[in-house]
């Protein structure tokens, strides 16, 4: 893979609250390469959306970060000022949010809301701003980008405020784009032709992604390499062929079995048993293992290290140890890796 | 913009609708008011009497001296008053309406803009000290009646320090500073308590995050994104505030001896004056129409989402 651009280092992130400590993200290291997407995948409260922030240094009041490194053009986010962390937000690394509809300034035109990061990072004046502004329109597909420039957010639909959004997000060309499940509050068609628009995006800028998302759907249409993570940790990570068809972790087994496909022969829809862990209190030893049909005993006393499996895929689970008791894999799970080896082996042959 | 101004033409029938309304009540409840506009009465004979009623035509039938008053109104005429000397109603009041004009539209102007800025730092420095010290000015500037500032002001800033006159109308705008900072106290309070509930609620809301994500220092955030959105719902209570502010104000102008429309008010109440009643009431009411008028144009300013009529401006 090509070049580092992000590296995350044991990353630890925690919110003081009412109730106690909560450990949101406990130990998340990956990296980002240039140019690729990578999708952090995993359930409400996994820890994928606090783990984006801390990135942006965008964490609430009541949020610290413990421990750990971000490094970026070869220097700690954590370490810089808020000052200077100013000048790298919407410049270098730009942030899209989930709620389209709540993320615009309703009593700002979108022209001037566009325009804003272009003054405020290039320097630029106003008029030059807003005609980097309607270049930006033009990119994001927004027809009639003159006129519309001067509209306010409320005479958009949602599908256009997001690719607004998206547009103010790419305003200053930023190295790493964080899209913070930038698809989740749309339906179906328009989450299509946000994700068509971004990956054509990515294409023509050459920004590296990160895709928070906890749409499979979503992540098999974009990502270059998922992580997936679970109660703050990230359990197995890989490209998007290894995860979806020769997943390694128990967990990555269930969400892939909780999606429905179209040659499901199951009569109910498979649903990962128990609820995720209580981050006030985390377990001991590997957190999924309550849930874990295939836990072993010793998940119950010591954390998993990664295990490598590739050279780009690595998972967080006893079952790859070598003393590790042989499992028989889901059904479905195991049915994947054939179709995908077949399915490797007709594309060969069409080709040989 | 032919939306707007159909939008303004529509409301300016409605408040006249509403003057008419209002005079009409005034002018029968008035009627009922114990007593009559004659200070000495008790020494007027009967026959002294008959000839003043006839004088000033209070012998002829409700109705008819209604439709005589309002005829009249219609021309700008608004009688002569029976308190002070035959003046006409219109000409006392033209020249006392500019101090009471001047003070409210100073504390008016003072009082919210500080209160924007106070209320604005409590929310930007949410739970801390700042915030406590703004919470507690807002509560005491809330509880403690106008008057009372009043007099401390007075005692403090003319008494001891001599800074500013002590009352009367006769030194320009010195003798207007200490009724306006009196005046100006309750709206203060007020816009404070408002504009940090609302800010609070705007600085967590996601396009100020997203606004953060741009990279935009916390101030600019506040006053860019955050101070609008938040102003709102103060446009709101602008009407009510001003309604206080008038009323208030009668107590204020009688403690500084300013020649204004609240002392007059209050002593034409007292002498059945009914021609200086109906004038002031028409004036407060017309003055309350506008504001609401104004505050409803402020609104779409404000809000392009409630633009009147669809208009652009």
């Amino acid at each position: 893979m090509g070049e580092k651009i992000l590296e995350i280092n044991d990353l630890h992130v925690s919110f003081q609250t009412f109730a106690g400590r909560v450990q949101a993200v406990r130990g998340v290291s990956l990296t980002l390469n240039k140019g690729e997407t990578l999708a952090l995948v995993g359930e409400s409260g996994s820890g994928k959306s606090v783990t984006c922030r801390s990135i942006m240094r965008l964490l609430s009041k009541n949020a610290s970060i413990d421990s750990g490194k971000i490094i970026f053009n070869g220097e700690d986010l954590l370490s810089k000022t808020d000052k200077e962390m100013q000048h790298i937000r919407g410049k270098d690394i730009a942030m899209v949010f989930q709620d389209p509809m709540t993320s615009l300034n309703p009593t700002m035109t979108v022209g001037k809301q566009v325009a804003e990061p272009i003054i405020l990072h290039q320097k630029l004046s106003k008029s030059e701003a807003m005609k980097k502004a309607l270049e930006l329109f033009r990119l994001v597909d927004i027809p009639e980008p003159e006129k519309r420039l001067k509209y306010y957010p409320h005479q958009f639909s949602g599908g256009q405020r997001q690719r607004i959004v998206i547009a103010i997000a790419l305003a200053c060309n930023p190295k790493i784009l964080i899209a913070d499940e930038p698809t989740t509050a749309l339906d179906v068609t328009i989450k299509a032709e946000i994700l068509d628009l971004m990956k054509s995006i990515q294409k023509k800028v050459s920004t590296s992604i990160i895709f928070v998302t906890h749409d499979l759907g979503v992540v098999a249409n974009i990502a270059n390499r998922v992580a997936v993570m679970y109660g703050g940790k990230i359990v197995e990570i890989g490209t998007v062929d290894e995860i979806f068809y020769n997943p390694k972790h128990p967990y990555t087994w269930g969400l892939l079995r909780s999606v429905p496909t179209l040659d499901d022969r199951e009569d109910s829809l498979y649903a990962i048993p128990g609820s995720p862990p209580d981050l006030l209190d985390p377990p001991k030893g590997d957190v999924f293992a309550q849930r874990n049909q295939y836990a072993l005993n010793v998940d119950a006393y010591y954390e998993p290290p990664m295990f490598k499996v590739s050279q780009t895929h690595y998972a967080s689970t006893w079952l790859l140890d070598p003393r590790a008791p042989k499992i028989k894999i889901p059904q479905s799970i195991a049915a994947r890796w054939q179709y995908f080896k077949s399915k490797k082996q007709s594309f060969k042959d069409k080709r040989g | 913009m032919s939306g707007f101004f159909r939008f303004i033409l529509k409301r300016i029938v409605y408040m006249l609708i509403t003057l008419l309304l209002i005079s009409s009540c005034t002018f029968l409840l008035m009627n009922f008011l114990p007593g009559s506009p004659y200070g000495n009465e008790e020494k007027l004979t009967n026959k002294q009497r008959e000839v003043m009623n006839e004088r000033y035509g209070l012998n002829k039938p409700l109705g008819e001296r209604y439709i005589i008053y309002m005829s009249g109104m219609l021309k700008g005429d608004f009688g002569i008053s029976l308190q002070f000397g035959d003046q006409p109603v219109r000409s006392i009041l033209s020249k006392r309406i500019g101090p009471s004009l001047q003070l409210g539209i100073q504390a008016m102007i003072l009082g919210t803009s500080v209160g924007i800025i106070l209320g604005m730092i409590a929310a930007m420095f949410q739970n801390s000290f700042i915030d406590a010290i703004v919470s507690l000015i807002a509560i005491i500037g809330r509880s403690v009646p106008n008057f009372v500032f009043a007099v401390l002001l007075q005692l403090l800033f003319a008494v001891y320090l001599k800074l500013f006159p002590i009352a009367l109308w006769d030194k320009g705008f010195l003798s207007t500073v200490l009724p306006t900072v009196a005046l100006s106290v309750s709206p203060m309070a007020d816009s404070a308590r408002f504009i940090r509930t609302e800010m609070i609620e705007v600085l967590n809301s996601d396009y100020i995050e997203l606004a953060r994500a741009k990279g935009m220092s916390e101030w600019r955030v506040a006053f860019k994104h955050g101070l609008r959105n938040a102003l709102i719902p103060l446009i709101t209570i602008l009407g009510p505030m001003s309604v206080s502010l008038m009323t208030g104000s009668l107590v204020v102008e009688n403690i500084f001896a300013i020649p204004g429309i609240g002392e007059q008010f209050v002593k034409s109440i007292m002498t059945n004056d009914y021609s200086t009643i109906m004038a002031v009431t028409m004036l407060y009411s017309t003055m309350l129409v506008t504001i609401i008028l104004f505050v409803d144009i402020l609104y779409g300013i404000v809000d392009p989402r409630i633009r009147v009529g669809g208009g652009e401006y």
